[in-house]
């Protein structure tokens, strides 16, 4: 579904991404996994197409999206909930939602002027809080605001930059139902970076580990064991 | 009493003309963080075009007021428009990733390039337009009276109802809601599928439109113009955004009013020699002791 290919990239001077190799099969749950600082939300923004790459390719579905801008890349089925959410602070839920709809009519037959009431089934706290500003929502709303939005695009992949980052345990198992609930319903593919191991053995059904910029360890999620864990997870 | 009424009615329609200027300069800065200093001189720019519609419709035989103000309006607000695009996307949009000093620079020689254009095609001499409404409305106020010409009551009306639209169109509808969104966060608006170079360019298009709804007002008013009547009332207009808030669209009209109030009392009440002095020390004032303006934020973070 997402290919990539040595990818390099670097901020400034510093060399972030070293030759990374990641392929991400369709209809997938991947976990890509790593201390802090490994360049996880790195690997996510050169997929959005926020960061430009030195080198190397990134693919989708066999077209190469280097060259594509981000807004492109929404069109092409790839939906991103980044680290700490980003949702707009002045627009309501409501407001926020609709952002996505230009792309959803383009992706779907559904109407260019609704949201899908599907987005309300698996969030219902969106729906009663429809007109208030997306900045007064408390942070688990707000995260279930930004994985409501990334849906609205109807998304082939959706991407999720540590979804339960500060938020409290029962939203965070929402969330995690979520996922499943999409991925085994709608065949939806997932690329998700977490770095608490309940939720990813829970969720994920592929792992990925980074060191220092590139993939070290690569499998099934049931093949996670405590060397890995040690030797790439443990603080 | 009555020179009091008098001056507010005056400054009233003076802070309207100043805030659809500041429009410009408040939704440029929210949108891509610039102060955009080309856009007095796209103001002067539509001056010009209100006299070559006005002499254009007039040519065409057309005598009857309303339908030359109709005219001229729509001619001046669409080419003045077209010249809000183009200037983004000569002077601005190339250097969407330079320093923001680069942009700056680019904005002024802009602005010299606009006056040198106009002063070579259309000569340095101060031109004029006919006075097309006359007749004034007097309002008995004690023993004395308040006086409003009908062009200032027009004035009033038209600028009025171009802000009442704008802010309808961006409260209310599709594009609107892009504007905030690509203002309050660029990238994640594109994330999900804004194009918004098209909605930055849409921004300078929409400022430059509001400055041409004040040149054609101004114009018809006062009759007289050259290339240089860009310079103080863009920073009037500037002035009256950073009052309000520079970023805040309700903050640029509020600010266009409080300027325009102030300033007509000033001068109507101690001097009106020191008048621009009064404007440029309240700008001094305001940038000292509430840099963010009466509805702005305290700077939010900026992407
Ligand atoms: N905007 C930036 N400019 C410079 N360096 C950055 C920037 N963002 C992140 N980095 C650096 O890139 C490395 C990877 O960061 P990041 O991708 O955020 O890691 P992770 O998401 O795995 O915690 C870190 O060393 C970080 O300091
Ligand atoms: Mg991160």
């Amino acid at each position: 579904m997402i290919s990539i290919n040595k990818v390099d990239q670097l901020y400034g001077g510093t060399q972030i991404l070293w030759g990374l190799d990641l392929e991400i099969v369709p209809g997938s749950i991947t976990c890509i996994m790593g201390r802090n600082g490994v360049g996880k939300t790195t690997l996510l923004k050169a997929i959005m197409g926020l960061l430009p790459i030195k080198s190397g390719e990134i693919t989708m579905e066999g077209e190469t999206l280097n060259k594509q801008s981000a807004e492109k890349r929404a069109y092409s089925g790839i939906g991103y909930v980044p680290q700490g959410r980003d949702i707009f602070p002045m627009l309501t839920v409501e407001e926020n939602l609709r952002i996505g709809l230009p792309v959803r009519s383009k992706r779907t037959k559904d109407s260019p002027k609704d949201i899908p009431e599907k987005i309300f089934e698996l969030f219902p706290v969106l729906k009663d809080m429809l007109h208030r500003r997306g900045g007064d929502l408390s942070g688990g709303q707000q995260q279930q605001l930004a994985i409501g939005r990334a849906l609205v695009l109807e998304p082939k992949v959706l991407i999720l930059d540590e979804p339960n980052e500060g938020i409290q345990p029962n939203i965070v198992k929402q969330i995690g139902d979520v996922i499943l609930k999409l991925n085994a319903e709608e065949g939806l593919t997932v690329i998700l970076v977490e770095q608490k191991l309940g939720f990813a053995r829970r969720v994920g059904k592929e792992f990925r580990l980074m060191e220092k910029g590139r993939i070290v360890a690569a499998d099934k999620m049931e093949n996670l064991n405590d060397s890995l864990i040690k030797q790439y997870l443990a603080v | 009493m009555d020179i009091v009424l008098q001056q507010l009615v005056n400054g009233l329609t003076l802070g309207s003309v100043y805030g659809l200027i500041a429009i410009g300069y408040t939704m440029v800065y929210g949108i891509i963080g610039m102060i955009n200093f080309a856009h007095g001189d796209v103001y002067m720019v539509s001056a010009y075009i209100t006299a070559i519609a006005i002499a254009l419709l007039t040519f065409f035989g057309i005598e009857s007021f309303p339908i030359i103000l109709i005219g001229t309006l729509f001619l001046t607000v669409a080419v003045t428009g077209a010249y809000g695009w183009v200037i983004e996307r000569i002077a601005y949009r190339p250097l969407r990733n330079s320093s923001r000093l680069a942009v700056l620079i680019s904005a002024i020689g802009m602005s010299l390039i606009l006056q040198n254009y106009v002063q070579l095609s259309q000569g340095a001499n101060q031109q004029g337009v006919p006075t097309l409404l006359t007749g004034a409305m007097r309002i008995e106020v004690g023993d004395g009276f308040v006086q409003i010409t009908y062009m200032k009551l027009l004035i009033l009306f038209i600028s009025l109802l171009g802000m009442g639209v704008l802010t309808y169109v961006i409260q209310k509808t599709k594009l609107g809601r892009m504007c905030r969104a690509t203002q309050q966060d660029r990238k994640m608006a594109s994330i999900l599928g804004i194009d918004t170079d098209k909605v930055i360019s849409t921004v300078f298009v929409i400022g430059a439109m509001m400055a041409a709804l004040a040149g054609v007002l101004v114009t018809l008013d006062y009759g007289a113009f050259d290339f240089y009547v860009g310079f103080i009332i863009g920073i009037k207009a500037f002035t009256a955004a950073v009052l309000g808030g520079i970023g805040s669209l309700p903050g640029a009209m509020l600010g266009g009013l409080i300027l325009g109030l102030s300033e007509a009392l000033f001068a109507g009440l101690i001097s009106s020699d020191y008048k621009d002095v009064f404007s440029f020390s309240l700008l001094v004032l305001i940038l000292v002791f509430r840099p963010s303006g009466l509805l702005g934020k305290p700077e939010v973070e900026k992407v």
